[in-house]
């Protein structure tokens, strides 16, 4: 009887998987592409590089398939940090304990200062962000964050340090929505490298997290790898592995997959495997082609020009005008990032950029009302 | 006679039923929806601000012939359904409701069991409820037991396009049933939809197929025909379908 993705994870070995991946021939990727429906093994030839060649075949369908299922829409949504207080040490992260950063938590007045700013520009999706300090920031202060916000938005989610099944449970009473929870690499030994302090060092604790949000029935949980830290080929084949087990085993949850790629911040780490923007577009068009279901989100560390091709390949929902520091809507915008962003254009830009492709704009798709009933 | 349909208090020029979502923007929604001559449209709950009546989609809806059908799309319980109703009975002013339990994100399948709970408990509570449930001709009976006024079995999985899958169910369904049968889910296309009008549906409902089609306002109107038609086939009784061809010159007829 397995009981979580561990048991699923240790059925696959990494260097096996590198090893299939780079080893597929362009006859492989025409028999795949002639196919109906993708498998996981399907997955593992689209994200090779034999499968590069095909890009324009794979995006025309993931277009295809994106319209058919979400219709011509890109949600909106938008994150809030409420906290830059952490007590990990991750590599590649601005909030990193031993960054010597002025550390901020935002109080309920602030909080409220900042749902002003975010609800004039027409949000009603929130993304609450915290660094991963249980002690400052733990359930509690969450609880009491959703409690005061949750009357100025339909849809509340979250992306914090992981909590045990009960606390997301409370949470969920709260009125959360979905939580996002990216394993970041699963590639143990180079996980543990770039975690080698705080709770965040233990892989199994963060890769069960998703099993925990499910048995607690969550709505929605958001997968993801953050892409430098090791070869995202692989990295992604575990994620849609990841993804295919919490379907089948918590079905009444739905899924989203987030691309998030190493952008500047401070105490810089150098990305170990680059992501180019054809890789990038690859992954999406080749996540579409295994599930036609599964929500694409494309964040701003993404540049201007890519964000405004992507909206037709396969994305499903967007944020703009994102600050990645707390209070940086109208508190304290001068506090420091998590990540530099990298498209800087209003909500009404972005709004107008997709609009003038053909798509509406939704800004609310989930309603408060439906209280959940464990 | 006008050959209307009558479900509850309301009469039905329209056998054509739409929605509202997967629009590229909500004028040309509201063109698709006028040219499909539709009466009865349905929205989702969570897709309307239901506290700001300028709420961009109901203003787009705001037609004297076009009668609101909020759906409780994206509840997973008999709870939070009947909840949800409520909201939307208080809201946009209708006791008519489309009860959509479908606890699987993927296919969007209903759930039966929260869904016949949740029809009975919204009948007490005086509402006109109109369900979304698999082509299962027992449910069927059940429901209509518990006092729905209508049912909405599926074709196929809801967005699949693929037309009517289930129809030796829905052959059923409509034989057994007292109250209109609405085949709702799966009709891609307008051959689809006249061909679930010819089996003897009341009705269907349409969303996907107008929506994501090149021309929404043109898929409308063909729909409307398709419906039409396909109506008015059945009410001309199609001629038989034979195992056996029969001669319109008989071989024997030289013998008299």
């Amino acid at each position: 009887m397995k009981n979580t993705f561990r048991d699923t994870f240790d059925l696959y070995d990494w260097d096996t998987l590198e090893h299939d991946i780079y080893g597929f021939s362009e006859a492989d990727v025409k028999n795949v592409l002639a196919k109906d429906k993708i498998t996981l093994d399907d997955f593992k030839v689209l994200i090779s590089p034999a499968a590069t060649p095909f890009l324009e075949q794979m995006a025309q369908r993931s277009h295809e398939l994106t319209k058919k299922r979400f219709g011509n829409t890109i949600q909106m949504y938008i994150p809030m940090y409420l906290s830059n207080e952490c007590q990990n040490i991750c590599t590649y992260c601005g909030f990193s304990m031993t960054n010597k950063i002025p550390r901020k938590t935002l109080s309920d007045a602030e909080i409220l200062k900042e749902v002003a700013h975010i609800k004039s520009l027409g949000y009603d999706h929130i993304l609450l962000v915290t660094g991963e300090a249980n002690r400052t920031v733990g359930v509690s202060y969450l609880k009491h964050a959703i409690a005061l916000v949750r009357n100025h938005f339909s849809n509340i989610s979250i992306e914090v340090q992981p909590l045990d099944q009960e606390e997301y449970e409370t949470l969920i009473t709260e009125g959360l929505y979905a939580v996002l929870v990216y394993q970041e690499t699963y590639h143990e030994a180079t996980y543990k490298i770039h975690h080698p302090k705080g709770k965040k060092s233990n892989f199994n604790y963060r890769l069960d997290t998703p099993d925990r949000l499910g048995k607690a029935g969550i709505h929605k949980i958001g997968l993801g790898a953050l892409f430098g830290l090791e070869d995202w080929r692989v990295d992604s084949f575990y994620t849609a592995l990841h993804l295919k087990y919490l379907q089948k085993t918590y079905w009444k949850t739905k899924y989203s997959i987030s691309f998030p790629r190493l952008r500047p911040h401070q105490g810089e780490v150098q990305p170990k495997v680059e992501m180019t923007d054809k890789d990038l577009v690859q992954l999406i068009c080749a996540y579409r082609l295994l599930d036609e279901d599964v929500e694409l989100s494309m964040s701003t560390r993404e540049s201007e020009t890519f964000r405004n091709h992507i909206i037709k390949l396969g994305i499903t929902s967007i944020s703009a005008e994102s600050k990645t520091n707390p209070g940086g809507y109208a508190v304290e915008p001068q506090s420091l990032e998590q990540f530099e962003i990298s498209d800087e254009r209003s909500t009404d830009a972005i709004k107008e950029m997709i609009q003038s492709q053909g798509y509406e704009v939704v800004w609310k798709d989930w309603d408060r009302s439906y209280v959940n009933s464990f | 006679m006008k050959d209307t349909l009558k479900i509850a208090d309301k009469t039905f020029t329209s056998r054509l039923f739409t929605g509202t979502g997967k629009f590229s923007n909500t004028r040309l929604m509201r063109e698709s929806i006028l040219a499909s001559e539709s009466e009865l449209v349905t929205v989702a709950l969570k897709r309307v601000d239901m506290d700001n009546e300028s709420d961009d989609m109901l203003v787009h809806l705001k037609e004297n012939h076009i009668n609101l059908l909020p759906n409780t799309s994206g509840v997973r319980t008999a709870k939070e359904a009947v909840f949800a109703a409520q909201l939307a009975r208080e809201a946009l002013k209708t006791n008519w409701v489309k009860l959509e339990i479908h606890p699987d994100p993927k296919y969007l399948l209903p759930d039966p069991i929260e869904t016949l709970k949740a029809a009975e408990e919204l009948v007490k509570l005086g509402f006109v409820v109109m369900p979304y449930i698999h082509a299962d001709p027992v449910l069927c009976k059940r429901l209509e037991e518990v006092g729905v006024q209508c049912v909405m079995p599926l074709g196929a999985p809801i967005g699949s396009n693929k037309g009517l899958k289930t129809n030796d169910f829905l052959e059923i369904i409509i034989e057994q049933s007292n109250v209109p049968v609405i085949v709702d889910a799966g009709i891609g296309a307008p051959s689809h939809a006249a061909f679930a009008m010819e089996l003897g549906a009341d009705a269907v409902l349409v969303n996907t197929a107008i929506a994501v089609s090149q021309n929404p306002v043109a898929m409308g109107k063909a729909f409307k025909m398709a419906v039409e038609a396909g109506r008015m086939a059945y009410n001309a009784k199609l001629a038989p379908v034979k195992k056996h061809a029969e001669a319109s010159s008989p071989l024997t007829s030289f013998l008299n």
